[in-house]
């Protein structure tokens, strides 16, 4: 529930440790590195952007050979992913691969080389085969397609648009020609709006044939191959054979890496590492015989730190004043439950300094409006069961994933919790396969603890706008808090507590009168003095805020107006507690909708027997599977909405600095070992 | 049939119609962005996927109010209607989600399709992103709870 305190260290050492320092700070991952200016002409900062992108150079070369074995050889159990999280390895096993990596960064580079000729073998395959579409309609033609003809004879080759037989064929060549014409005119295949034809004809007629054949649209074929078509169709044949054969080689050669994958997944993490820290080394003004860097530390090691690069090092560390302009980073420290949350308020923006930490109190409404949304029994049952299995069966899972599953665990439990309250066990599962399948006749056998929301949507509404109100005023509280802690109390009457009165009586003087009563149906009848005390609260408040809120102005004309502006802000309170309404909606949303799908199990299930029951388990299993999604969706959505808008509306400005600790790059594995800190 | 059977189905038709009119427009339009994204970057699938799911829920919304209403006219349950007095009650009762479903689900669409580009060109920014397509469906919601508080009190 808090900020962790962060304190501002400075270290000073001989450069010989320079890299001993560095990779001490990295494995531990406490240390944020401030890379301001410093202006000494004594102090150069070392120029290692080379060494850096070669770094990260061999480590992408192993990310692409990952890929690349793992296109061709999938691994077994999908490999690693954000669930399975980064594969444990130990210390010594981190060692061997960097004594090895020159071999390893051979090996990335074969597979890179092999994976290069397999696309050059692929596009040869690709554009052989387009030429044997092209060379398929003149397969049937004897003669090499360079052919002109003989000392007598010459020879067309080409394409006419329309289909036509042989004899119109030389009908239309010989045109004007001295019968019996010397022609031969031969079809050699026919495709819509392309025939292949070859027509040879005597060197004298050849001037007047072409133009008959032109007259019927001939064209010589675009691409001209010398050889005879169906000879190089099978040398194009055989070439694709080789290289597919060499493919077959190349993917063989490939597959004989695949036993070092982990190695790879090391190295290419030893040298992301590897850039990262020389990316540091980089950023650190360093003097001929000694270096410097600042940076931020979670407070509660700074004695550990300071020791170890005193003892171990002789380096000097000494804690710093924050500086003009400098913002210290924020690192959320919450109880486990809670943390859970923390992705909820990042994705919002993190708190500042001097700001609460809203996570503890958030995370508690979110549970319970989450739970009210999704609100039955049934799913909230397959959401937390199916959050633990996969917390259990995925322990390295990433911590990202891990915050986000655990707390839909929560809001599992908290909608089973729900569902109870209003009676909903997959809709009205429960009664309906008692009615179908076992002549069950009487009334309903789930009973809602509380009430079922269908049948009083109103009295529903009345709370969740009472929940709404509770939860809006924990907002107001956060900041009268704040303005507490700032030692603030003339703010804290005049901005917070004129508003709690001020909302409170007119709450008070809503709830016993006509108009509430006939539109909730439900009758408060207060005692007197609750009456009076109620326009007491109204009025005072109504007056501190239109004299105070606006008391940085001098001039009292506009200091009225801007209370008067400021009291118009009751709207927004109006627009806020509505906006609740939602967790009416989306309640009866699930379990109207639940309640439509066991109507149409019902339907499919016919008057039972067991292919009724099979019909039933299969509409009931898929419907069920839609409206856990769609709903779980919808209440995700709206609970953050409800937290965002209505909530920090009310006191969280964000804006934090997340904390970015100097650390391991590693994407793949994690080096197990017994920590020093 | 009576008139106010003919009116009351009129309602309960329109709810679902026009609300999954919107919806299916709204998450058509959201899907051509998706496929745009995925086609760049596969490993945004389920963020855009998400998105793309936003305007899709005034559809069961419309759905909703067709129920409750088929459950209280005689057609799933409940008492049918005799005069066209109460049927007209039930027809405007389903007009607040039928058109406001329909509406809102097309902004909410144009909407997602904005916040698909966002979560395109900053994947870690998802959790505003999704915000503003549920800013839309707040008046669906409203339109929603009216349609609900008023066919369950004809």
């Amino acid at each position: 529930m808090a900020i962790v305190q962060m304190q501002k260290l400075s270290i000073c050492a001989n450069k010989k440790h320079r890299k001993e320092i560095l990779e001490f700070l990295q494995n531990l991952g406490t240390f944020e590195v401030i890379t301001d200016e410093i202006d000494d002409p004594e102090l150069k900062k070392k120029d290692t952007s080379s060494a850096c992108s070669q770094y990260l150079k061999s480590a992408d070369s192993f990310d692409q050979a990952l890929k690349v074995m793992s296109e061709y050889f999938p691994e077994k159990g999908g490999g690693i992913s954000s669930l399975t999280g980064r594969e444990e390895i130990t210390r010594d096993e981190m060692n061997r691969v960097i004594t090895n990596n020159r071999e390893y960064l051979e090996d990335a580079a074969q597979i890179l080389k092999d994976k290069k000729e397999i696309t050059e073998c692929e596009g040869v395959i690709l554009k052989d085969n387009n030429q044997i579409t092209s060379l398929q309609p003149w397969k049937d033609l004897g003669i090499p397609m360079s052919y002109e003809g003989t000392k007598e004879t010459k020879v067309f080759l080409g394409t006419i648009p329309d289909p036509l037989g042989a004899d119109e064929l030389y009908a239309k060549a010989s045109k004007d020609l001295a019968e019996p014409a010397g022609i031969s005119a031969d079809i050699l295949s026919t495709a819509p709006e392309q025939s292949c034809i070859a027509v040879i004809c005597l060197k004298k007629d050849s001037d007047k044939v072409e133009e008959n054949l032109r007259s019927i649209g001939f064209t010589r074929p675009s691409q001209m191959v010398t050889g005879v078509p169906a000879d190089e169709i099978r040398a194009l044949e055989e070439d694709i054979a080789a290289n597919e054969k060499r493919i077959a080689e190349l993917k063989d050669d490939i597959s004989c890496y695949t036993g070092r994958r982990k190695e790879y997944r090391i190295a290419s993490d030893y040298f992301r590492s590897r850039a990262a820290k020389y990316k540091v080394l980089g950023q650190i003004p360093q003097s001929e015989n000694a270096f410097f860097m600042e940076g931020w530390v979670p407070a509660g090691k700074v004695e550990q730190i300071s020791k170890i690069l005193s003892e171990r090092f002789g380096a000097l560390v000494e804690k710093e004043e924050i500086r003009e302009g400098e913002e210290e980073p924020t690192l959320l420290r919450n109880n486990p439950f809670s943390a859970a949350a923390e992705g909820v308020l990042a994705s919002y923006g993190l708190p500042r300094r001097g700001h609460v930490d809203p996570t503890f109190i958030m995370s508690i409404f979110y549970v319970i409006f989450f739970g009210m949304m999704l609100s039955d029994a049934g799913y909230g049952i397959v959401m937390f069961v199916g959050c633990a299995v996969a917390l259990l069966k995925f322990p390295h899972m990433e911590k990202g994933m891990k915050k986000m599953i655990c707390l839909f665990f929560w809001c599992g439990l908290s909608t089973t919790f729900w569902g109870m309250m209003y009676g909903g066990f997959f809709g009205d599962a429960i009664d309906v396969i008692a009615k179908t399948f076992f002549g069950y006749t009487g009334n309903g056998i789930v009973k809602a603890l509380w009430f079922e929301p269908l049948k009083e949507p109103m009295r529903l509404l009345v709370w969740c706008m009472f929940f709404g109100v509770i939860h809006l005023y924990t907002g107001l509280g956060i900041k009268g808090y704040e303005y507490l802690a700032d030692k603030d109390i003339v703010g804290f009457v005049c901005d917070i507590v004129s508003w709690y009165m001020f909302l409170t009586g007119l709450i008070l003087i809503l709830l016993p009168s006509d108009l509430f009563t006939s539109i909730s149906g439900m009758t408060f009848v207060f005692p007197p003095f609750v009456g009076t005390l109620a326009k007491v609260l109204a009025l005072g408040g109504l007056v501190i805020i239109l004299l105070m809120s606006g008391r940085s102005n001098k001039n009292w004309a506009l200091r009225i107006a801007l209370g008067a502006y400021d009291l118009y802000g009751v709207t927004s309170w109006l627009s806020d507690v509505l906006s609740y309404s939602r967790l009416l909606a989306l309640g009866l949303a699930t379990g109207v909708i639940a309640n439509v799908i066991n109507m149409m199990c019902q339907m499919v299930a016919g008057s039972g027997g067991i292919i009724g029951a099979i019909l039933f388990t299969i509409v009931f299993l898929l419907g069920h599977t839609l409206n856990i999604g769609i709903n779980a969706l919808g209440a995700y959505v709206h609970t953050n909405r409800l937290q965002y808008v209505e909530f920090f509306g009310k006191f969280y400005e964000g804006g934090g600095r997340p904390f970015v600790p100097f650390q391991t790059a590693n994407q793949y594995v994690e080096v197990k070992e017994e920590k020093s800190l | 049939m009576s008139m106010g059977m003919v009116f009351a189905l009129i309602g309960a038709a329109l709810s679902t119609a026009l609300a999954g009119m919107g919806s299916a427009w709204g998450v058509g339009m959201a899907g051509q962005a998706a496929a745009g994204v995925v086609s760049e970057d596969p490993d945004q699938f389920a963020k855009v996927l998400l998105l793309q799911l936003l305007p899709g829920t005034q559809g069961i919304y419309g759905l909703l109010v067709t129920f409750i209403t088929l459950s209280r006219i005689g057609i799933l349950g409940g008492t049918p209607i005799a005069d066209a007095g109460t049927g007209l009650s039930y027809l405007f009762a389903c007009l607040p989600i039928a058109i406001v479903g329909l509406v809102s689900a097309f902004h909410q669409g144009k909407t997602s399709v904005a916040c698909i580009g966002l979560v395109a060109k900053k994947p870690d920014q998802f959790g505003k992103a999704m915000l503003f397509p549920a800013m839309v469906e707040t008046y669906a919601i409203l339109a929603l709870l009216v349609s609900i508080l008023a066919v369950t009190n004809i």
